[in-house]
């Protein structure tokens, strides 16, 4: 190497000093790391949103809030655990994962993954903004359905509509960004079938998110202009059909559910093979599986709007085709037991969330099953029973993967250990917290409980008082998790470059925490041959 | 697939909707055409009236159900009352449930293909005229048709 490039190298080898280092930044590990803090940070909104529907659910009656500003917390829960929890967070564990596990220095282009992160702090300020404008927040669910979220809406629904439009063009970009990264980035002797799991479903979900989030865009501006410009493509008197809008919305709206989901089974495909000291059970074929669910899940949209009005074979067609999900599905959920089966184990904090991962997520994929026959929906259908189900699927799901991400690569991110004590005492505080708030609900739901609704009939009194106390043990959980992290950041045991002993993958290959820019040299055949999921 | 979301899908889903008979969308026939009719086959067609909040015009069917057979036209009608001094101006919109018999109900005339006028404390006889076809399933035995009217501006 010349003088010249190297005096080149050192000058653009650290981070910038100051706040300006993280709004000019173009690296992928404080991208992510930005995407994380605005997630988790969004999660404790939206949770605290959470706990006000609990306490206003903790007793029959109204207690605390009019039904009106009830609708606005749902509303704004949903909204802003989807948009800006949930999807954030896995854009962020992509953003540091990705490159360090294909072996690029960076992720492809990285100013637009500057911009895809700094819209979404105006997006969510936006959406959060509407609490505090004439008519308040949105308060119409957040599948926003019309004509509730056209004709009779307050007008700080036109914000909401600007807020979706932003996360979207955040959301592509981030897509892009990685499709990029992982097809012309990674290292040049990985071949698709050596990329482990997480890279693999993060590259499926960002051809779902593509596919998705325009139809969504679609959706909205489809709303903006019915209520702005006089169209009526929602609107029956001119000849629209509010109808249509159900079927659009979940035409993005069932993706949705899995590019919510998918990058959670690549964790947990990194966590089970770590603590179990086995190679993954059946790597090609989770990676087949994936690649059915994604294409399935644009295929059974109708089962959310069975009570719409269908012709029979339209629902036979529906229910079937969902049904036909929980192949693909319990094919992920067997390989990971597999996986498991004889194996060395040990339970260390990210093994115990990943169990309890695949145990939750099923009582969650199994709940889903009973949604999805047409006949017995008819039952179900808005009711808590739904309410549980998804809940199940998306914080024992989605988020469990998360947290589960969290303790396991922590230590490649800060070079520190966290404290294994506390975080366990955190995992089983919040794992049984958890099951008391949602588990009462499904019971709730069979019983005949609607959702979105401040006040009930007597009779689930009993069941919701149980899952409001279990809900603000969870809310509280997150305090002892807030401690445990920043607590490793500051505090943590320095840690060896791989602190798990059956970990493999590229990343446990570099520094105990991951040097500002990594792999500016290909890793070569032998090492990703060393390090792959499957022997 | 933005484009396709608010080009291409909402009039791919009228014309879906319109062969299918989806979302409860009847056809229409253009003339009294003749069909096989089998006269000891009965349908019992029930008519509803709806409004839209805030539309100040009572509507109500004249007959609240009919028995008929499939092939043959018949008619009925709808009465409107503007309760209010000033005109209003209305779009009925139908459906027809079952969703399986919508494909087979046809109208020949009907109040909802135009909007309609109502002069200050009008009272007006809506006519429809319509005709289920035999292809009708054989397991359905009710039909419902309803209407729901929205006020329009101009």
């Amino acid at each position: 190497m010349t003088t010249a490039t190297a005096s080149h190298d050192d000058h653009h080898h650290g981070p910038e000093k100051g706040l300006m280092r993280w709004v000019k930044t173009t690296n992928h590990k404080d991208i992510g790391t930005l995407y994380l803090w605005f997630a988790f940070s969004m999660l404790l909104i939206g949770g605290a949103l959470a706990m006000g529907i609990r306490m206003e659910l903790l007793q029959p009656g109204l207690q605390l809030m009019d039904p009106h500003f009830f609708n606005q917390l749902t509303t704004m829960h949903g909204l802003i655990m989807v948009f800006g929890a949930i999807m954030p967070a896995f854009v962020g564990l992509g953003n540091w994962l990705i490159p360090m596990m294909v072996g690029a220095p960076d992720m492809a282009l990285p100013r637009m993954n500057n911009w895809s992160f700094w819209i979404l702090p105006f997006a969510g300020g936006i959406l959060l903004s509407t609490f505090f404008m004439e008519g308040g927040a949105p308060a119409f669910g957040w599948t926003f359905y019309a004509p509730l979220s056209t004709t009779f809406a307050p007008d700080s629904t036109d914000f909401f509509i600007f807020a979706v439009h932003l996360l979207g063009f955040s959301s592509i970009m981030g897509a892009i960004n990685i499709i990029a990264t992982v097809l012309n980035m990674r290292a040049p002797d990985m071949k698709l079938m050596d990329m482990p799991l997480f890279v693999w479903t993060w590259l499926i979900t960002s051809f779902l998110l593509i596919g998705a989030m325009p139809v969504l865009a679609g959706a909205v501006t489809m709303m903006l202009t019915d209520r702005n410009f006089g169209t009526s493509f929602f609107d029956a008197a001119g000849g629209g059909d509010p109808v249509m809008f159900q079927h659009i919305f979940w035409f993005f709206g069932h993706p949705e559910v899995y590019i919510m989901i998918l990058p959670a089974f690549g964790v947990v495909s990194h966590i089970i093979p770590t603590f179990a000291r086995k190679p993954l059970f059946g790597y090609s074929s989770m990676v087949y599986a994936t690649a059915s669910i994604a294409f399935l899940s644009y295929i059974v949209w109708a089962h959310h709007m069975f009570l719409t009005g269908m012709p029979v074979a339209g629902e036979l067609y529906f229910m079937y085709a969902t049904m036909l999900i929980a192949v693909p599905t319990g094919v992920k959920v067997f390989n990971w037991i597999s996986t498991m089966w004889r194996g060395s184990m040990t339970f260390e904090t990210p093994m115990l969330w990943a169990i309890s991962f695949v145990f939750l997520f099923t009582i969650g994929g199994f709940s889903g099953l009973m949604l999805g026959i047409a006949p017995a929906d008819i039952q179900y259908h808005d009711t808590y029973f739904v309410v549980a189900h998804f809940h199940y699927v998306l914080v024992t799901g989605a988020l469990w993967s998360i947290i589960a991400a969290t303790f396991y690569w922590l230590p490649k991110w800060t070079g520190r250990m966290y404290n294994e004590g506390l975080a366990k005492v955190h995992f089983w505080w919040a794992v049984i917290s958890v099951n008391v708030l949602f588990f009462p609900q499904h019971f709730l739901g069979l019983a005949g409980m609607p959702r979105r609704i401040p006040d009930y009939s007597l009779q689930f009194a009993d069941f919701n008082m149980i899952s409001s106390i279990g809900g603000f043990a969870f809310g509280a959980s997150f305090i002892l998790f807030t401690y445990i992290i920043v607590d490793c950041i500051r505090n943590g045991k320095p840690t060896t470059s791989r602190p798990w002993e059956g970990a493999k993958g590229l990343e446990w290959t570099l520094a105990p925490k991951a040097d500002y820019h990594s792999f500016n040299k290909p890793p070569s055949r032998k090492l990703i041959e060393a390090e792959s999921q499957h022997s | 697939m933005f484009i396709f979301a608010v080009v291409i899908m909402p009039p791919i889903y009228d014309v879906f909707c319109e062969i299918t008979g989806f979302n409860g969308t009847s056809g229409r026939v253009d003339t009294e055409q003749e069909y096989a009719v089998k006269e000891d086959r009965k349908v019992d067609v029930s008519f509803f009236a709806m409004t839209m909040g805030g539309f100040p015009v009572q509507f109500n069917p004249k007959i609240k159900s009919m028995e008929v057979v499939p092939g043959k036209f018949y008619t009925t009608s709808y009465i409107a009352k503007n309760n209010t001094d000033q005109v209003v101006i209305g779009q009925a919109v139908p459906s027809v449930a079952p969703t399986d018999a919508a494909l087979h109900f046809k109208k020949l005339e009907c109040f909802c293909f135009n909007r309609q006028v109502f002069q200050p404390n009008e009272e007006l006889e809506m006519t429809l005229r319509f005709v289920v076809e035999p292809e009708l399933d054989e397991r359905i035995q009710d039909i419902s048709l309803s209407y729901n009217f929205f006020k329009l501006d101009k």
